[in-house]
């Protein structure tokens, strides 16, 4: 017989019991471990793949974004006197001798990031043209060896004399700085040391910005273009006509991002086959060739070829879930065919046209390689300028300013996006 | 060029099979532009060095700037023993520290016994650097499809005379000098000129009468392809390169040394180099008289010594007299501007912003 | 009704049937048809079934009617109009399908608001006609649901009110039970048939499930490999199968096969390949040396007959299966050993062990002969 009277069991504190009377949220939580351990043990190598690749460097890139020490490293002694300088007329002498101390120290030790070529580069980037006055005076500072420090700087030359110069060494000699953003945003210090508009001459990475977005949107909306029917055709064909036709899709997945980049260099050039062949129709003159390449049309047709499996796939993914029913449904219902599609096809759709969306356009947002190779002047992306910081100008800390931008606008649009659209309806199949 | 890259690395490969019998021979990788310039640099320094030390090296390739060197030196993992660098950035490394100092008395004197630092002609070299060749931008055209074809700067920027697409470096150096040069500045004032904001404005004015029907190129192996792809019908390029075209690849181009800018490549150890003594001895091998002036039979670009000039000959296997053909001969002399690095250092940065949203305008 | 198989006519739109299908065949790929010279006539009002196995055919005539695939051939008449060119929406034909297609984007009062709303009915009109038909269904409370919140039967009277709530006065209906289990099944089946009781609308039911066919169906349609092959009532569908291919579908069925010796009228003498001589009710066999199939459905079995029985056989015992209601029991009768004859359970002793030689016996009328 068995005892069918059980009965819960309760400790005095109204918690459960297990049948050896330990509590039963104790006992679960021991009969668990053993498999949280398990999964944290399986994940333990993602995880720690992505705080090395990934967390750290974009760690880095905020840090290195607002930080630069170059002036404090050159001028270790001269960056403590000078915050006391009410910035009216010139430093004091002893800032001067500080200065020029710590110059000549640093033309003697010339230790990797702390010379006065790294200092001048910084002061550089906020006076344009002073880069040589430091290199030369400081060459010409291992001469001087006693005061008055003032006067035998602007001695060896006069622009020592500006206090501007001065105000701005002040603020170089800060570690952390906000100058960067501030030239990402097309903003600079004047003279005085206010936050002005740069000069209209200068401005190039708000428009550029700007350019960007509208270009990745440019580009997603014709991929979207040309994907939906693609993928509608594909989800409703049988399994091997589709399976033949989505090898086509994902052929260009198969090759190089180069070898694509350079086959549409191939076409498109100005005697490239596109134009040959209009040329040959007629269509246009032989001396009338179309710029298809090295411009906007040249980036937005290479990106569209590139990116178009990223927008087919999720929604090839999602229509393929779609049975044909729901549109006979509408159709039976009285609803036209266009009715039918808008009002049930379409909205079932969402969830892959919107994964598509995020995916392309998050991608273009990013792209460097292909408008790099066939952009020409105007078809230049963002992440060109900041390739072009990190691997020309070596401004280091312009390029991680720009990328925290670019990573700030991607994230709120991505927040917007998820208010819009809500990401947990995202189907990236 | 990746051949080389690869024979360098079969060549350097079979010696390993080839065992420890060369046990004390080195390995230094040595950095240039690739193309025919670095195959020039392999014929004339790198196969008479290997022969003689039994030293092998690895040549790699880069596209100018000193961001390799920056992130290397940086990151204390110095891979790069010598690298072939431009002189702005030289200077420029070299005052940032990235670079090891050289001591310019320990390079051979000429063969007539004239020490180094007065063989090497003014200004090769620095504190960090020493020149092998002068080099020049210069521009270029087809000649088989422009029949009186353009003959000084004010030419190129002529469109309504020869109407048609042009290559121009991507960047502003050195085209805000060619555009001055065109607008009637005298070769020597131009820099004097470009240092005020005025004549930085009269040289953007003068780039954009032709902005529209330029196409940038940004590695010294376009523009000759822009050329014979006839995607241009002149372009500026490195005087090299269209040489090698013409001499090589029987290209019927035509250089104007009308304006032409010139410039140096020096030889540079990065800092920390970890064959630094090697380096040094391939440094003062391959600047030796005799190297250089072999050098410029395989490729178009100026000795940097004195002494080397009048060892220049034909060009490798063909009856071609290397000496014309030199940005430092007379001839092509005449209207030339000595590239100003110290104008560069200064204004690069700044340069670079305006010509960049004067290109995205 | 008749039993008559060719019910069809092909005279076309004169006569008074709702729906006709004439002369109407369909191919997919041009070398089978899959509906082969279909004639089918629906009467206003009625209940129709068609019944048959996957491939039979039975869809392909509902997705025609529907107007989701075109005829190749033939002409389909609604209210004695062809609509062979009228595309699906306009031909006003409510439909269920076999997943229920509830858009599941929508609540349950969108769905249903849905056929109102493209035919431009007035909100206030379509709310009130919107909240009727969930009424009918018992769904009213679920209005503001989304159909994944709802169970599958709850989903299926759903897809019902959907399908009737524009008032439409055919409605068609593709294995609309399929997914349910089967207690909920059979509740439903009464449920869609006073449905269409109360409403008098015509109903085109396809199903595989003859039990469902016999439970709901005024006629019902058997096809098999693009034919209809029998078209009555279900009582005459189960009493008299006009072939071997209706009597196996349709309920479970004894064969035993023979050759027919001697016709007498509308009864026949057969002599079974063992041996035995029975007589059975003559339906699809002409001449005598006929080879036959006879049919026998289990429950006309009588174990241990009267004397008085036109056919009586010897079976040996195989296997007893006790059913709660009823015992099935399998022998072997005349070489038969899938013979099952089903025992009602009235309480009393029975005696019946496996292995046990016994007698069994028919009237001559249940055992019919049909095709081989």
């Amino acid at each position: 017989m068995t005892d069918v009277a059980f009965k819960d069991q309760m400790n005095e504190a109204g918690e459960l019991l297990t049948a050896d009377g330990v509590p039963l949220k104790q006992k679960l939580a021991i009969t668990t471990r053993r498999a949280r351990m398990r999964a944290l043990l399986l994940t333990a190598p993602l995880i720690i793949f992505l705080v090395v690749s990934f967390v750290i460097p974009i760690g880095q890139m905020l840090f290195r974004s607002v930080y630069n020490a170059a002036g404090s490293n050159v001028l270790p002694n001269f960056a403590v006197s000078i915050q006391d300088w009410d910035e009216q007329g010139l430093p004091t002498e002893q800032m001067f001798e500080d200065f020029v101390k710590d110059m000549q120290l640093a033309r003697k030790n010339r230790i990797t990031g702390k010379t006065v070529g790294n200092l001048a580069t910084r002061v550089n980037y906020e006076i344009p043209g002073t880069r040589s006055l430091f290199t030369k005076s400081s060459r010409k500072l291992s001469k001087v060896t006693e005061g008055p420090y003032k006067e035998a700087l602007i001695k060896i030359d006069k622009k020592w004399n500006d206090p501007g110069l001065w105000i701005a060494l002040k603020r170089v000699t800060k570690d952390i700085t906000p100058y960067f953003y501030l030239a990402a945003l097309d903003y600079k210090y004047d003279e005085k040391g206010d936050i002005v508009a740069a000069d209209e001459l200068y401005q190039i990475y708000v428009s550029n910005f700007w350019k960007t977005l509208r270009l990745s949107a440019t580009i997603t909306f014709i991929t979207i273009l040309l994907a939906y029917p693609v993928s509608y055709l594909l989800s409703t064909l049988p399994l091997r006509t589709s399976n033949m036709l989505m090898i086509l899709v994902l052929l260009p997945f198969w090759t190089s991002l180069l070898v694509r980049t350079t086959a549409w260099i191939a076409i498109l050039q100005t005697e490239g086959m596109a134009n040959d062949i209009l040329v040959f129709i007629g269509i246009i003159g032989d001396d009338n060739r179309v710029q298809m390449i090295y411009n906007q049309t040249g980036t937005i047709i290479a990106m569209v070829h590139i990116l178009l499996p990223f927008m087919i796939l999720p929604l090839f993914s999602v229509m393929k879930t779609i049975p044909p029913s729901y549109m006979r449904a509408a159709r039976s219902m009285g609803a036209t065919p266009f009715t039918a599609f808008r009002r049930i096809y379409l909205p079932q759709t969402l969830p892959g046209l919107a994964a598509g969306t995020l995916l392309v356009f998050i991608l273009a947002i990013g792209f460097y390689i292909t408008p790099a190779l066939v952009g020409g002047e105007d078809g230049l992306l963002i992440s060109n300028l900041i390739a072009y910081h990190i691997q020309k100008s070596l401004n280091w800390s312009l390029g991680a300013a720009l990328g925290t931008i670019l990573l700030i606008i991607v994230l709120v649009l991505y927040w917007l996006y998820n208010k819009l659209v809500g990401i947990d309806k995202l189907s990236f199949g | 060029m990746k051949i080389t890259k690869f024979l360098a690395s079969t060549v350097l490969g079979a010696g390993l099979l080839l065992g420890a019998a060369v046990a004390n021979a080195g390995e230094i990788t040595v950095v240039s532009w690739g193309g025919a310039y670095t195959k020039s640099q392999v014929e004339a320094y790198h196969k008479p060095w290997i022969a003689k030390t039994g030293n092998s090296i690895k040549s790699e390739d880069y596209s100018g700037g000193t961001a390799e060197i920056k992130a290397q030196v940086e990151a204390g993992n110095v891979t790069w023993d010598l690298v072939d660098l431009e002189l702005s950035d030289a200077v420029r490394a070299c005052d940032e520290g990235l670079l090891e100092t050289i001591d310019a008395s320990t390079l051979p004197p000429a063969p007539d016994g004239t020490p180094a630092t007065e063989d090497f002609l003014p200004g090769t070299l620095h504190d960090c650097a020493v020149a092998n060749i002068v080099w020049s931008t210069i521009f270029a055209y087809d000649k088989s499809k422009i029949a009186n074809g353009p003959t000084t700067m004010a030419d190129f920027f002529d469109l309504k005379k020869f109407p048609g697409k042009r290559g121009m470096r991507k960047g502003p150096k050195p085209n805000l000098e060619f555009a001055l040069i065109a607008d009637g500045v005298p070769a020597a004032d131009v820099y004097k000129v470009l240092a005020t904001p005025e004549g930085v404005d009269r040289a953007f004015a003068k780039l954009s009468t032709i902005k529209d029907s330029v196409i940038w190129w940004e590695a010294g192996a376009q523009p000759p392809q822009l050329l014979a792809d006839g995607e241009v019908i002149m372009t500026t390029a490195y005087n090299g390169r269209i040489f090698n075209a013409v001499a090589n690849e029987d290209k019927p181009f035509e250089i104007v040394w009308d304006g032409q800018i010139l410039d140096l490549d020096l030889w540079a150890i990065p800092k920390g180099s970890k064959n630094k003594e090697l380096a040094m001895d391939f440094l003062r091998f391959s600047t030796a008289t005799e190297q250089l002036a072999k050098q410029a039979s395989y490729i178009s670009y100026g000795p940097a010594r004195k002494s080397s000039g009048p060892l220049v000959g034909k060009f490798n296997g063909k009856d071609i007299d290397m000496g014309p053909q030199m940005p430092t001969a007379p001839a092509n002399l005449k209207n030339a501007v000595q590239n100003d690095f110290e104008f560069w250092a200064d204004n690069q940065d700044q340069l670079n912003e305006r010509f960049n949203a004067w290109l995205a305008k | 009704m008749s039993g008559n198989q060719n019910n069809g006519s092909a005279d076309g739109s004169q006569n008074d049937a709702y729906v006709s299908f004439q002369r109407v065949q369909k191919s997919y790929d041009g070398e089978i048809l899959v509906v082969k010279d279909l004639n089918l006539d629906i009467a206003q009002g009625e209940f129709i079934t068609m019944l048959g196995p996957s491939g039979s055919g039975k869809t392909t005539c509902l997705m025609m009617l529907a107007g989701f695939e075109p005829a190749t051939n033939g002409e389909i008449f609604i209210g004695g109009r062809s609509i062979n060119h009228i595309p699906p929406h306009k031909r006003g034909i409510g439909m269920v399908f076999q997943n229920y297609a509830l858009f599941p984007h929508m609540s349950i009062g969108e769905n249903l608001a849905f056929p109102l709303e493209v035919r431009k009915m007035n909100k206030a009109d379509a709310e009130k006609q919107v909240k009727r038909a969930l009424d009918m269904v018992q769904m009213g409370d679920f209005i503001n649901r989304r159909p994944a919140q709802l169970s599958g039967g709850q989903q299926q009277r759903i897809a019902l009110s959907r399908a009737l709530v524009f008032e439409p006065e055919l409605v068609l209906m593709d294995e609309p039970l399929g997914a349910l289990d089967k207690q909920l099944r059979e509740h439903m089946q009464y449920e869609i048939k006073h449905i269409h009781e109360n409403l008098g609308v015509t109903v085109v039911y396809v199903t595989h499930d003859q039990s469902e066919a016999l439970t709901m169906s005024d006629r019902i349609a058997v096809f098999n490999d693009g034919v209809i092959q029998q078209l009555s009532s279900p009582d005459d569908l189960y009493e008299r199968p006009q072939n071997a291919f209706v009597a196996q579908f349709i309920g479970e069925n004894n064969k035993l096969s023979g050759t027919v010796t001697k016709i007498n009228g509308d009864t026949c003498t057969v002599k079974l390949d063992d041996g035995g001589v029975l007589e059975a009710d003559k339906v699809n066999v002409s001449a005598v040396g006929d080879r036959t199939l006879l049919s026998l459905r289990p429950e006309r079995v009588e174990i241990d007959p009267t004397s008085d029985m036109d056919d009586i056989l010897d079976a040996k015992i195989e296997e007893l299966i006790y059913l709660g209601d009823h015992i099935r029991v399998r022998m072997n009768v005349a070489g038969n050993d899938e013979f099952i004859a089903k025992v009602r359970n009235r309480g009393e002793k029975r005696d019946l062990k496996k292995g046990q030689t016994i007698k069994v016996g028919w009237s001559s009328s249940d055992c019919k002969a049909l095709d081989a």
